[in-house]
């Protein structure tokens, strides 16, 4: 088959999700959850960007020791809009708004979303959310640190900390939209024969994070408000000389931010749990210990925000108990681990892309999750936190982690979604380019914050040179291995080989019943499921489309 | 997917199938998903009222003089009106949608206006209220002042801030109830109802006997607490 | 930039010395942990590669309920290892000794301001001697800063409104980092200086060598007692408006409301920031006015080590009986916290 063909002549084409209807106003307005995805992904590839450009200039002031490239105030700024873009604009939407959206439906065999108006609304929200933080970055940027804490926050920065809230409020409606329509989806919208223990792995994360998204977010957005407030009538609520208490404020925004950094693997995490048995060619090993564990996860992370707050003034009572819930936590997030590489024993393993990205993802998350052991456990966090060895922890989990998973991901459905092959060699270089520049990156923030560093540091100590020198040259490699897939997928979508149907001989229902790209409402006819998810020991009997 | 009948759909069924969105297999699939839907959007307010009744909670342990003077300056009165302004609406409301599940499009008109009266009666009041406080100077901000103690004016100002923060978000939602109450009413009155399809007139009350159990809570905890203090 | 490097920093004191022993076992487990897992899937990747395209699918495995409680159990209690071990270090290190050296910290953008009892003052720079117990206490004039010491393991965030404390045992005599770790602004990461520990004759020395003008901390602090009108109520004989205020300090007050409290740090802070808090049985309340925003934080350490000095009680805040104030319902001091646990019997110090 030709791999130059470079336009498929329209009368021969089906009708498929992305040629149904044509126009600016039919994306714009479009209720297909597939397109919401599209229009998802493309945003926040875009905030990526941003946040990653932010990334870049502060790893390139931290090549020397003193502050010599930008001044105090924009470095300051640089980490704070690093944060808010990366973590608000950029993590939690990921998975969940792109993949989740876009495969979730078809996995439990649904024509769509339960609330596709409140789907589309969702990335509108989206979108306002980002302009009105960008604004804040460019007429002047933000610098209290993705936190906000006060009273810095409240009553001494000089900067557009209101205006940000407000980005960051209302960007937060996104996020609960898109966790009540999964929820609603997962309840309701199974297709016959379809029960909770047949549902794909990928659906029980989603149906997690959905949970922390609509349980936690509200506290966030409160908090927020009140910051905002505070911060123009100066009522005092977190000011310690008008009888505030800052760290009220603490307690109050990590309640939400730590479940969310659970929002923020989960969904790496169900990823995983669809690669690999796909590229092992056999179902998952502990399927019910890995569904329950993403359940476990979502319940145990709302118990345990106060490992923040451990140097920060906090009973050592509550320290201990929060402490104790921390190491509880981290044992579901473990045994999935183990049931992935379980699965691999005994399979029948290949190296696509979407494998190595899989794989990536299992060896980084254990040492992030194996360095977070480090910080829940008091006595150690009184050295490292607020220091680099924080800082390469969570980059381990989310960048190490769910970004991986997030890549892996786009390439697996990349034939479902674009209905064209991506180049296999070009995307297996960039997965070893992006595993490469990451250890470079950020293994020696580990030992940089054993040493002492502090994190937000514009300037630091001379002996800490070496290994920032080493971090920043693994940041420029990072960088490369994230631009080549905006630059081999857009050229795939455009020139690349036309895909099957099930291009990986994938299980699932979007692989067996669906076209690639699957038309519009998904399905010719519902599905009817009668058997159990990654049934990878029956070969497949052939059949293309619905 | 449903099948299609043979014979010609009864009225009940046209208004079905208009109403029915495709992505629904059959109307209860519909009606069970937003319901489903609007339980957890609730779920989501009870977050987000529930960190002010965290804040709320915290500094009144703290301050207990603070907050004891500073409950004096509630209206028991019109806050005890208001109470019972909304109890009516709620009772209103459950007779709109009980009018609408018995397809009685004259009387869901009038249970609505009269949740729509009874809703503007409370936000009148609270306007009322807020004015009051704003004559006293009790309003957070540079004009805040707390004469009568003065030992105790920082810490009521963090009150007066939170009985503003909690009952300010509680009347925002008031007026968004107060908007959807209207468009449900224009709804009614372009005949989109039956008894076969009442979804959004049930939903709106649940929305609207939350935002009534809201206050429900707020009354006790600012106006009635430390009355007697 | 090579020259000061090393892969282990330097432990200059018993409390680094306790930390490192943590770490390095959760260091070993991480190892272990990871390699194991970088192995089984280097191993299984290889070993069950996929040799042919048409090579028939493995048979399915659905689980194994035994390995996966052991999988569950075994890091589970591994990990209550580390939080038991975590919490008792934890405990250690924010339980000051007694009869430690006192020394008072006060942090402001951006810079670290350090008074010591004998009335020595100093900018970013703590001098400090080996073989004693040192407790710092810590205040801050704005925004949130934390203390931080790599050396001693030692940090703590300093929280305006309240006071902190750490301590730490020094042993090795040098000059160490101190670093503010709470974002606190432009000058962020130039809040650094430099903890100076000497040998005890040298400290000595230092001590006696360096002293200023105002003399000592409590002199200081007298003088502000009488000018801002304090010893007009708080007359010494227990007579006047106020009690008196000779050995308060480190003893139970019995409170109007019937309870009984620890007068600690803590409690004489809020005592003449929020006088009506607490209100010592017998006395009435409205009389003292609060002194919120006319006292600086180092103002208000001075009066502290005054007050102490009129005590024979130890001078560092102690875990002995029933807490004291609550400075915030969500924080509270580290002498409240510990009150419950037995007292640490100390080890004699090494030198």
């Amino acid at each position: 088959m030709s791999t130059t063909v470079l336009e498929q002549p329209r009368v021969h084409e089906p009708v498929n999700y992305l040629n149904a209807d044509y126009g600016w106003k039919s994306w714009l307005f479009t209720h297909d959850h597939k397109r919401i995805a599209l229009l998802y992904l493309f945003s926040i590839t875009a905030l990526f960007f941003v946040g990653g450009f932010f990334a870049l200039l502060m790893r390139l002031e931290l090549l020397t020791p003193p502050g010599d490239l930008v001044s105090s105030d924009t470095y300051n700024k640089l980490f704070t809009m690093h944060g808010i873009i990366m973590v608000f604009f950029f993590l939690v939407p990921s998975i969940p708004a792109t993949l989740g959206n876009f495969c979730l439906p078809m996995m439990l065999g649904a024509r769509d979303l339960a609330f596709p108006r409140i789907n589309l609304l969702s990335w509108y929200i989206y979108i306002a959310g980002a302009i009105i933080t960008l604004s804040a970055v460019i007429s002047g940027g933000v610098d209290t640190g993705w936190t906000f804490y006060p009273p810095f926050s409240t009553t001494y920065s000089q900067t557009h900390v209101v205006l940000t809230a407000v980005g960051v409020f209302v960007s937060g409606f996104s996020s609960i939209l898109t966790g009540l329509n999964f929820i609603v989806t997962v309840h309701k919208m199974r297709a016959p024969g379809m029960t909770f223990m047949r549902m794909p792995l990928f659906v029980w994360s989603m149906y997690a994070t959905s949970i922390i998204q609509v349980l936690g977010t509200p506290v966030i957005a409160i908090t927020l408000l009140l910051i905002g407030f505070e911060r123009i009538l100066h009522a005092g609520i977190f000011d310690p000389k008008l009888g505030g208490d800052p760290i009220l404020f603490q307690h109050l925004f990590w309640f939400y931010s730590h479940p969310a950094v659970y929002i923020m693997i989960l969904p790496g995490m169900g990823v995983i749990s669809e690669l690999v048995p796909c590229f092992s060619r056999k179902r998952i090993f502990g399927y019910e210990f890995v569904a329950f564990s993403s359940l476990a996860i979502a319940v145990f992370g709302f118990l345990v925000w106060g490992h923040h707050l451990f140097v920060a003034g906090q009973s050592m009572y509550a320290g201990m108990i929060f402490s104790f819930l921390s190491m509880v936590v981290a044992v579901p997030s473990a045994i999935k681990v183990f049931n992935w590489t379980a699965t691999m024993y005994q399979g029948s393993v290949s190296y696509e892309t979407p494998m190595l990205y899989a794989f990536g993802f299992i060896g980084l998350f254990t040492i992030g999750g194996l360095t977070g052991l480090f910080l829940a456990s008091m006595g150690l966090d009184i050295h490292l936190t607020d220091t680099y060895f924080v800082i390469a922890h969570f980059h381990y989990v989310m960048v190490g982690g769910m970004v991986m998973a997030y890549m892996g991901g786009i390439h697996f459905w990349w034939p479902k979604i674009s209905g064209r092959l991506y180049p296999e060699n070009w995307g297996r270089f960039a997965a070893l380019v992006v595993f490469v520049g990451f250890n470079l990156t950020f293994f020696p923030q580990f030992i940089l914050g054993y040493h002492g560093m502090p994190r937000r540091y514009h300037a630091y100590a001379p002996e800490f040179q070496v290994l920032n020198v080493l971090s920043s040259a693994g940041a420029s490699i990072l960088g490369l291995g994230y631009i080549m897939p905006i630059i081999y997928l857009t050229w795939s979508w455009f020139r690349g080989p036309i895909a099957p149907p099930n291009p990986w001989d994938a299980r699932g229902l979007e692989w067996e019943r669906a076209p690639s790209p699957p038309p519009t409402f998904n399905f010719e006819t519902t599905p009817i499921v009668t058997e159990e998810a990654y049934n990878y020991a029956n070969e497949m009997e052939a059949h293309v489309g619905g | 997917m449903a099948d299609s009948t043979t014979t010609a759909p009864s009225q009940g069924e046209l208004e079905h199938a208009s109403a029915l969105q495709h992505q629904f297999d059959d109307p209860l699939q519909q009606y069970d998903s937003s319901t489903l839907g609007m339980w957890t959007f609730l779920l989501t307010e009870i977050m987000f009222f529930g960190g002010m009744f965290g804040a709320y909670t915290i500094y009144r342990y703290k301050y207990p003089e603070a907050f004891a003077s500073t409950s004096h300056y509630m209206d028991l009165t019109l806050g005890a009106i208001n109470t019972a302004v909304l109890i009516c609406s709620s009772f209103t409301m459950a007779l709109a949608v009980r009018a609408a599940q018995l397809g009685r499009k004259r009387a869901i008109i009038g249970f609505l206006l009269g949740t729509l009266a009874l809703g503007t009666v409370f936000l009148v009041i609270k306007g009322v209220e807020y004015h009051e406080k704003y004559v006293e100077h009790h309003i957070p901000g540079p004009s805040f002042s707390y004469p009568e103690h003065p030992e105790y004016a920082h810490t009521a100002q963090i009150l007066f801030f939170l009985y503003f923060a909690m009952t300010g978000m509680h009347a925002i939602h008031m007026i968004v109830g107060v908007g959807l109450l209207t468009t449900l009413l224009v709804m009614t009155i372009r005949n989109r109802f039956s008894a076969n399809f009442y979804t959004p007139v049930e939903m709106i009350g649940l929305y609207w006997h939350f935002v009534d159990i809201v206050w429900i809570f707020l009354f006790p905890l600012l106006y009635l607490i430390g009355q007697h203090a | 930039m090579w020259s000061n490097f090393s892969f282990n920093p330097v432990a200059a004191s018993t409390g680094a010395v306790d930390y490192d022993q943590l770490w390095m076992f959760e260091v070993v487990i991480a190892v272990i942990m990871t390699v194991l897992i970088f192995l089984a899937v280097f191993v299984f990747a290889i070993k069950y590669r996929r040799r042919s395209p048409d090579e028939p699918p493995p048979k399915p495995i659905y689980g194994n309920l035994k390995l996966e409680i052991f999988w569950t159990v075994t890091p589970l209690l591994t990990m209550l290892v580390m939080f038991g071990w975590g919490a008792k270090l934890y405990y250690e290190a924010y339980t000051p000794p007694k009869d430690a050296l006192q020394l008072y910290v006060t942090a402001k953008q951006w810079m670290w301001k350090v008074q010591y009892p004998e009335g020595q003052r100093e900018i970013n720079e703590v001098h400090v001697p080996t073989g004693r117990d040192v407790a710092v206490t810590l205040a801050s004039e704005d925004v949130l800063h934390s203390f931080f010491i790599p050396a001693f393991r030692v940090k703590h965030d300093v929280v305006p409104g309240s006071f902190q404390h750490v301590w730490f045992h020094a042993t090795k005599p040098g000059r160490y980092h101190l670093f503010c770790a709470e974002y606190c602004g432009t000058d962020h990461s130039g809040m650094i200086g430099w903890i100076d520990v000497m040998t005890p004759l040298d400290y000595e020395n230092w001590v006696s060598g360096a002293g200023e003008g105002g003399g000592t901390m409590a002199q200081q602090g007298e003088r502000m007692f009488e000018q801002m009108g304090c010893s007009t109520c708080h007359l010494a004989n227990g007579t006047g408006r106020g009690p008196s205020l000779q050995n308060v300090y480190g003893h139970p007050v019995q409170l109007d409301d019937g309870r009984t409290v620890l007068a600690d740090e803590a409690f004489i802070r809020e005592a003449i920031l929020y006088p009506n808090a607490k209100v010592v049985r017998g006395y009435k309340r409205d009389i003292m006015p609060n002194f919120q925003g006319q006292i600086s934080e180092e103002g208000l350490l001075q009066l502290l080590v005054y007050i102490k000095s009129l005590s024979a009680a130890p001078q560092t805040p102690s875990p002995a009986v029933k807490p004291g104030v609550k400075t915030s319902l969500l924080s509270y001091p580290k002498a409240a916290s510990t009150a419950l646990m037995a007292p640490v019997a100390r080890k004699a110090p090494q030198q």
